[in-house]
């Protein structure tokens, strides 16, 4: 019961995503590439996606605080998050990023510094979700010696009544999703 | 520079060796992704974040049978990376495909002009790499 709860949980974030247009159809190239050879494939690219986009965050800030701003610099740092951004499927956010280029071209300090705001505003609304998204989901299921995850799922699957237990924490798999782990 | 894990024999493709695909870009998510995508297609992976590293590797190990790089990256774009691929006579029969998040006519010209198998435009689908398939021996 707890179980379809969470997974009911997880579902109706996605999509609610997708609707507000958080996420475009890429997070859903995502999903189908995620299987049960590799389960935590979009935890790990949502995680490398927020490492990624607040280090340059944080050297936005710092190159736009300077008196004589490095346009070049700037738009170079705003291409990349573009270009995560676009991977992820994280369209506001690549939208914001667009908008922005748009004012590095023209060397506007002020537009730069509301376009660096408003990116921020959507990374961090973004990054929200993405906790609790996180948080339904179990990156590393546990995966007993010689056993390839494949096979560790279907056994996990056999044993729902028995749950695997891994530093006390009690981990299921759901059969349908597929790979995704309930804490 | 990060190495696949072994795969399981299966090419990507028929035959027993499989075919090394060796993927280069600066940004880590675009790297998990490529990756990602090249291993659900059965290739084995090797993934560097530089032409520098490319180049280095390509030095020591001749049996990578396909580069896919991005365009833009700092010191060494792709086009450069291409171009000493082609130049070398010990790699140049390697296809090399362009990655590029934008779609810059003059660019994908200069590029497959210079030699480039392909240009694709990110983000990278599965679908996308399935059409090279074919291109490789």
């Amino acid at each position: 019961m707890a179980l379809m709860a969470l997974r009911e949980q997880l579902d109706g974030l996605v999509n609610s995503m997708f609707l507000e247009g958080l996420l475009d159809d890429q997070f859903e190239q995502l999903q189908m590439l995620q299987d049960e050879s590799s389960p935590g494939f979009i935890a790990e690219l949502i995680t490398l996606f927020c490492g990624d986009s607040e280090r340059i965050l944080a050297e936005l800030t710092k190159l736009l605080d300077q008196a004589v701003v490095d346009y070049q610099k700037v738009d170079a740092f705003v291409h990349q998050l573009k270009g995560s951004s676009s991977s992820v499927g994280a369209q506001h956010v690549k939208l914001a990023c667009v908008q922005f280029r748009q004012f590095c071209e023209e060397h506007n300090k002020e537009g730069c510094l509301g376009a660096l705001n408003v990116v921020k505003h959507e990374y961090y609304l973004l990054r929200g979700k993405f906790d609790t998204m996180l948080q339904l989901v179990d990156v590393n299921p546990h995966t007993e010696e010689g056993q390839p995850e494949g096979q560790v799922a279907s056994h996990v699957v056999q044993h729902l009544q028995d749950p695997y237990q891994q530093n006390g924490v009690k981990l299921y798999r759901m059969p349908e999703t597929g790979g995704i782990w309930i804490l | 520079m990060s190495s696949s894990r072994g795969g399981n024999g299966r090419g990507g493709g028929e035959g027993e060796r499989q075919i090394h695909v060796l993927a280069v870009d600066d940004s880590s998510v675009d790297r998990a992704m490529i990756a990602r995508i090249l291993r659900s297609a059965k290739y084995r992976v090797t993934t560097v974040d530089s032409g520098k590293k490319a180049l280095e590797l390509l030095g020591l190990e001749p049996d990578v049978n396909m580069i896919i790089t991005d365009y833009w990256m700092p010191e060494m774009t792709g086009y450069e990376l291409l171009k000493r691929v082609k130049e070398s006579s010990e790699l140049r029969e390697i296809p090399v495909v362009i990655m590029s998040s934008e779609n810059v006519p003059n660019r994908i010209n200069r590029c497959l002009a210079e030699g480039a198998e392909d240009f694709l435009l990110k983000p990278v689908r599965p679908s996308d790499v399935s059409r090279l398939c074919s291109r490789i021996r």
